[in-house]
């Protein structure tokens, strides 16, 4: 005990001592640097990995696990090699199917654009008058609460089964997570930063402009990510339960699996799944292209 | 020691870089009486400090001022337009650039760009962070981004500064060296600033005149003038008369928190 004490406090002393002077040498004023994402062999280990796992799940349940777990037949599962053959090689499979793909992008994208426009504009008027929330508000929960699907075939007799139908379907599946995370955003800047614009007599538009809309976009963009997965998914599920009108990726899923042709139904669902990946990848580029420069690190920062 | 001793009532005839509180008082709506009867001036060159407890309505007496949060009684007489507010956070606007939350205060006063860009210039070199005009606010430090902060005001130059704890945040060491600044820039610019803080040697250092302020609701309860001439080098903070002043007004905060 004895012997621990003076070294102790010699410690201290030369804490107390040195510590300022070191604090001096890093000044509170230098700037931080800047924070590389690093990629370990681990990023790209971990998703090759999960793929093979995945494909040898597949595997091992279409020669095996079907039959023997299962007690079904194997054409309801067929290999790997045979969906991607029988869907992508062979061009009078594969070119109908490119059709029908082109048209639900269409339909996702025009829903998509449609919802975006809607939403936000719905959201802004929410965020400029608490009368304008309470009216709308509760319908955008009920939209999103309702049981959409049992209107879908309704929403296609109404307006023909065609596009228009379509696009409406996608619409009303996409724009609630714009419209709620748009909102979100608006109301999200500091109390501080809007005293500062009310001090300099700044307007109701300029403040939207300046303020609440800049400081909504992180926001407003993980809503567009959220709502491009679901405006494909509605362009899908939409004509999925058409089953009339020109054939987009979902009445093709639905005339594959009535003929029991298993290897191009899960063919056809690759691709629409592919135009979600892709729809929802892009949106998650733009945004870091918009909002990286300042929110991502922000976050990492705080 | 009466609180109105060291008003200049020829400074009023200037008008615009003065500020005077008469007889205010403010009652939150939900009857929390913050302020009570407060009366003093601040005129050009005169660096005036408010200490005291926590929650005694400091603040308060800034937003008044400002306009932001009217108060209940009595007068409160400043040009609004020749106010500038530093707050306690350094409200930056993260998507813009030190340059462009610079610019932020004369672009609501749509001034033209060209002006703006120059006034901008200005007031960064005047704060010391030129070569961060490209910066972002999550790049910079706490005490950079007070300077910052400082330099967006001062773009207006503002006659009549009001100071609501801008380096409360802060650690000791950058604290005082943006106290050095802050003097500097009081020197040159000549406005007249009111200062809140909780930090006794902070209010001794920079002012021309401590208030205290009592616990809520909040009445100013002692009054010291600070003789140090300008510019005050950092070792004053060891002089004994400064050690000497800043008890007196420690021993008056000990009074106000009772």
């Amino acid at each position: 005990m004895s012997q621990t004490l003076p070294g102790r406090t010699a410690g201290i002393a030369v804490a107390s001592h040195g510590e300022p002077a070191s604090v001096i040498v890093v000044p509170d004023d230098a700037p931080v640097p800047p924070t590389k994402k690093q990629r370990s062999a681990i990023d790209l280990i971990g998703p090759v990995l999960f793929f093979g796992l995945f494909v040898g799940f597949w595997y091992f349940m279409s020669y095996w696990g079907l039959q023997h777990i299962f007690n079904k037949p194997q054409f309801l599962l067929p290999p790997p090699q045979t969906v991607i053959h029988d869907s992508f090689f062979v061009w009078s499979n594969f070119h109908p199917m490119l059709q029908a793909l082109w048209l639900t992008t269409r339909v996702a994208l025009t829903g998509l654009i449609i919802a975006i426009v809607v939403g936000m504009s719905l959201a802004i008027a929410m965020s400029q008058a608490r009368w304008m929330e309470r009216s709308i508000w509760p319908y955008m929960v009920a939209l999103q609460a309702i049981p959409i699907l049992a209107f879908v075939p309704l929403i296609g007799t109404i307006l023909d089964f065609n596009f228009r139908a379509r696009v409406v379907v996608c619409v009303i599946i996409a724009i609630f997570p714009i419209t709620a995370n748009t909102l979100f955003g608006l109301l999200s800047a500091e109390r501080g930063q809007h005293d500062l614009f009310t001090l300099h007599g700044a307007g109701r538009w300029t403040r939207l402009r300046k303020l609440q809309l800049p400081a909504a976009m992180p926001a407003i963009f993980a809503g567009f990510r959220i709502s491009a997965g679901l405006a494909v998914i509605g362009a899908v599920v939409g004509d999925f339960f058409f089953r009339q009108g020109d054939p987009g990726i979902g009445i093709l899923i639905d005339v594959y699996r009535a003929r029991l042709n298993n290897p191009l139904m899960y063919g056809a669902v690759i691709l629409a799944a592919l135009l979600g990946i892709v729809v929802f990848g892009v949106f998650g580029w733009l945004s870091s292209r918009v909002v990286g420069h300042w929110y991502e690190n922000t976050r990492k920062s705080a | 020691m009466s609180s109105t001793a060291t008003s200049l009532p020829s400074a009023a005839a200037t008008g615009s870089g003065h500020l005077s509180f008469e007889g205010v008082s403010m009652t939150y709506a939900d009857g929390t009486e913050a302020v009570r009867d407060v009366s003093f001036t601040v005129s050009p060159g005169e660096f005036v400090t408010i200490v005291g407890p926590s929650g005694c309505g400091k603040s308060t007496l800034l937003k008044n001022a400002s306009g932001l949060v009217p108060h209940s009684r009595g007068r409160i007489g400043v040009d609004p337009t020749s106010l500038g507010y530093v707050f306690q956070d350094a409200t930056l606007l993260p998507w813009r650039t030190v340059q462009g939350n610079v610019e932020l205060l004369a672009e609501l006063h749509e001034i033209g760009k060209s002006d703006r860009a120059k006034l901008a210039a200005d007031a960064i070199a005047l704060v010391g962070l030129r070569g961060f005009e490209d910066k972002y606010p999550r790049a910079l430090s706490g005490g950079m981004r007070m300077r910052c902060s400082l330099a967006r005001s001062l773009v207006m130059k503002p006659k009549v500064f009001l100071f609501d704890e801008p380096f409360g945040a802060l650690d000791e060491i950058t604290r005082e060296r943006l106290n050095d600044e802050l003097l500097a820039l009081f020197q040159r610019e000549g406005f007249a600033s009111l200062f809140i803080t909780h930090s006794l040697y902070e209010a001794v250092f920079l002012s021309t005149r401590v208030l205290v302020m009592s616990a809520r609701p909040g009445r100013i309860v002692g009054d010291f003038a600070v003789p140090f001439p300008y510019p005050r080098s950092p070792e004053l903070r060891f002089d004994p008369r400064f050690s000497e002043l800043a008890g007196q007004v420690s021993h008056a905060l000990r009074g106000a928190h009772l």
